[in-house]
């Protein structure tokens, strides 16, 4: 491949190539401000957890802790669910629909404002790159607010013919992998249709909800209307099971989706899950090749894999797996680990201790079983969580590699040799979030989008998010829809689902 | 059947096979691989967003002076403008020595004389466009004598013009056969060739023309003459490198990249060399793999590496215009 072994030939006027090394070009944190010490947010202000218990949060990229926050109990769950019902009885439950909308434009608005502060937040309480939280988390997140303000007010010509009511208080619990983001998807389409919300950030990942809560007063938002009990997952199952919440919406792991759907069955509630993925990333001998490199790199390592959707398994048409793993293994070594907070970082930190230990035991775990581990020379930091960009060839439909999601920046390569023999070993998995299929050729796309069972096929292309298109999966991967017209079915009566 | 065709007249070629003919030239081009605008558009958005500060910015500024092809073609060029542009390429900064030369100086054939006299020894080179620029429509023996002129004239480098028109209609043949006919009249001097992407269309063709450039002999591909716009952009830029990573990978020859025609501010051209590191890696740093074709480009470089090293900006009445 192309790189610095070549030599430059010597001629006139010619210079040796010193290479292109990029200053450190660190975002400035100073404009974010961090509490010692957060309370629970409930009906509009700061509340104290009543067993009076905190617990940290930390940086993930120097482990150092930023601040510690209040871990909400069964006590503290009843509250918020009292606040918010008495707001949806109250005053948000009487507000005509071009009245919510008006809240929801003022927090889309604000949050684009302070974006570059809300990014950086993000960015330190969770390891991802700057880069992406400036320029995906935060525009989405607004841009989720934007596209949902724009229904409240007509929601009886978006559904015509249904009971487009909303349902009550809604328990909403989010993952640490994009936890405005998450937010955002959850929050905008529950308080566009009326309800009022509960909502449970993460352990490793609140900040930036706290943040948010604050923001809500800024903007006006009635008291009750959005509450936020931060804690671990005894707090989220004390959220979910009680008896004061018409709906609960939950991302996160199928382990913990499975759970929730036990304890709610027969409760009544209505239920959406968005759980984990193991997408097939499917790439044809015809595909335009150096994109599909930098879609498959999009893929995997974007928020160090740390995305439900990561296209984790890659299948390589036989006849051009060698010159594509060449090109691919080349782009690896081209990525930029190191500090999220620095502008020029591709690949951030791990977000916790207990990620990094799942993934290094999965790779392990590949090695194991046979499969040959690639990683392209980079320097990791001392401190802080970090795992460097790894690809595993020669691995089979048994391995666990293959099968279990990583939820890190880990590809499994694997080829295939005919379209049939691609949609088969794409689907051999119990998930179904998401697809990409690589072909220059537009009948193969329908025809492979016909055969795979994902809520999502990307074309030539991964990762795109809209907030006006719907977004989940099937089987192991969850049921109802976020995003789109679809996102606001499970947040009004006539609805239906689970 | 018609008699058996020639042996043909222009070398074999290392990738396409000891036998150029049509057929065989079509299938090399067949099995370059597509490019997708979406992804390509993507890619070099966000090598864009690459922040290059401080000390990193001076020396990209610095090896972008490095890397200039100070260009005038125009109608009405005369060896008085030359002979000032060659002064500015020598000595870009007559305030500040640490500014380096230019690499070269880029003329019609007919100035060529007036700029290799002005720049004796001075280390920048002389580049002349040939090949009927800037449409390529002419015949080959017409190009290929203003080729040969320009160089018996003391050009170090020709910047030739493939016939977009040959390229378009399908007669891939007639485009590898004036590359290759022109490398052999321009000897020993540096073959550019352009590739006039804005009128190419789909980045598809972009890549192949790429491809087929350089199998011909060229020793860079080069986006534009600057007279269409558009000129150079991110994407197109891109695609070409990633071409040239292609055909170095199948034929071990490293070929040279030209961006021209609309780079004027230091930021595009720090952002280009951004592109070119991250894509063939820091080998291709160095003017005889990397050429910037512009002419205002060089005063903006000039003004922010003033503006890095004493940190704020001069007016522009402190830098010379030639």
């Amino acid at each position: 491949m192309a790189d610095a072994t070549a030599p430059a030939p010597a001629g006139k006027g010619e210079i040796v190539p010193a290479g292109l090394d990029y200053a450190v070009s660190l975002e400035a944190s100073d404009l974010v401000s961090i509490d010692e010490s957060y309370d629970l947010w409930i009906d509009g202000q700061p509340s104290p957890p009543a067993a009076n218990r905190y617990i940290p949060t930390v940086n993930p990229a120097t482990e150092e802790t930023l601040s510690r926050v209040a871990e909400g109990g069964a006590d503290d769950v009843d509250r918020a669910a009292t606040a918010a019902r008495k707001a949806y009885n109250g005053a948000w439950g009487k507000m005509e629909g071009k009245e919510r909308a008006k809240y929801l434009y003022r927090l889309a608005r604000m949050l684009a404002e302070r974006s570059r502060e809300f990014a950086v937040l993000e960015t330190l309480d969770g390891g991802k790159p700057i880069k992406e939280s400036r320029d995906v988390d935060l525009p989405l997140a607004s841009a989720h607010f934007f596209y949902y303000a724009g229904w409240a007010d007509k929601l009886e010509y978006a559904f015509p013919g249904m009971d487009s009511r909303p349902l009550g208080v809604a328990a909403q619990v989010i993952p640490w992998n994009f936890p405005l983001l998450m937010l955002a998807w959850k929050v905008a389409p529950a308080l566009a249709a009326g309800n009022t919300v509960v909502l449970k950030p993460a352990e490793t990942t609140p900040l930036t909800a706290l943040a948010f809560a604050r923001l809500t007063v800024e903007a006006g938002l009635p008291p009750g209307v959005l509450n936020i009990v931060t804690g671990g997952g005894e707090t989220g199952a004390e959220l979910v099971t009680h008896p004061g919440v018409d709906k609960v919406a939950f991302t996160g792991s199928t382990e913990v989706g499975k759970l929730i759907q036990k304890r709610l069955a027969g409760s009544g509630k209505r239920l959406t899950l968005e759980l984990g993925g193991k997408a097939p990333h499917v790439v044809f001998e015809d595909a335009p090749v150096d994109q599909a490199v930098e879609g498959v790199v999009n893929g995997i390592f974007f928020n160090q894999g740390h995305v439900c959707c990561a296209g984790s398994r890659l299948l390589v048409q036989e006849s051009i797996y060698e010159a594509f793993m060449d090109k691919l293994k080349a782009r690896l070594a081209a990525l930029r680990v190191g500090d999220p907070l620095d502008k020029n970082t591709d690949v951030g930190a791990i977000n916790s201790r207990e990620q990094l230990d799942k993934i290094g035991e999965l790779v392990a775990a590949g090695m194991d079983e046979g499969a040959e581990v690639y990683q392209p020379p980079c320097a990791l930091p001392e401190r802080g969580y970090w795992f460097a960009p790894t690809l595993f060839t020669g691995v089979s439909q048994g391995h666990r590699i293959a099968r279990e999601e990583i939820f890190g920046p880990v590809l499994s390569v694997m080829t295939f040799r005919t379209p049939a023999e691609a949609v088969e070993k794409a689907n051999n998995t119990p998930y179904g979030l998401s697809a990409g299929v690589w072909t220059s050729k537009g009948s193969r796309i329908l025809w492979m989008a016909d055969r795979l069972r994902a809520g999502v096929v990307w074309a030539n292309t991964y990762n795109k998010f809209d907030p006006s298109s719907p977004f989940g999966g099937y089987r192991e991967s969850g049921f109802g829809r976020e995003g789109g017209r679809h996102g606001l079915l499970p947040y009004l009566r006539g609805g239906g689902g689970q | 059947m018609s008699a058996p065709a020639a042996a043909p007249l222009y070398p074999a070629s290392p990738v396409i096979g000891p036998s150029v003919t049509p057929k065989a030239v079509r299938a090399y081009l067949r099995a370059v691989p597509a490019v997708d605008e979406v992804g390509a558009v993507e890619r070099a958005a966000a090598l864009a967003s690459r922040s290059v500060k401080r000390e990193s910015k001076l020396a990209a500024l610095d090896l972008a002076v490095r890397l200039c092809d100070l260009t005038t073609l125009e109608g009405r060029d005369t060896p008085g403008k030359v002979i000032q542009l060659a002064a500015k390429a020598a000595r870009p900064d007559p305030t500040d020595p640490a500014v380096p030369p230019a690499a070269a100086l880029c003329v019609y054939p007919n100035r060529v004389r007036s700029a290799v006299d002005a720049l004796a020894g001075s280390g920048v080179l002389v580049a002349s466009v040939a090949a009927y620029f800037p449409s390529g429509q002419a015949p080959l023996e017409v190009k290929l004598t203003e080729a040969a002129w320009a160089v018996s004239e003391g050009a170090d480098e020709i910047d030739m013009v493939i016939d977009r028109g040959a390229f378009l209609s399908g007669d891939y043949l007639k485009v590898y056969e004036e590359i290759a006919a022109v490398r052999e009249a321009c000897r020993p001097a540096r073959l550019k060739v352009i590739l006039e992407t804005g009128e190419l269309g789909p980045y598809d063709n972009v890549r192949r023309a790429s491809m087929l450039a350089m199998a011909a002999g060229a020793d860079f591909i080069k986006t534009s003459t600057g007279k269409i716009p558009p000129g150079a952009s991110p994407p197109v830029v891109l695609v070409m490198l990633e071409a040239i990573r292609d055909f170095y990978a199948a034929s071990g020859r490293a070929v040279g990249m030209k961006p021209a025609g609309g780079i004027s501010a230091a930021k595009q051209a720090v952002r280009y060399l951004v592109m070119v590191s991250e894509t063939l890696g820091p080998a291709w740093l160095t003017p005889s793999r990397l050429r910037f074709g512009a002419s205002g480009l060089l005063n903006d470089l000039i003004m922010q590496i003033r503006w890095v090293r004493e940190g704020r900006y001069q007016s522009p009445d402190y830098f010379t215009k030639d």
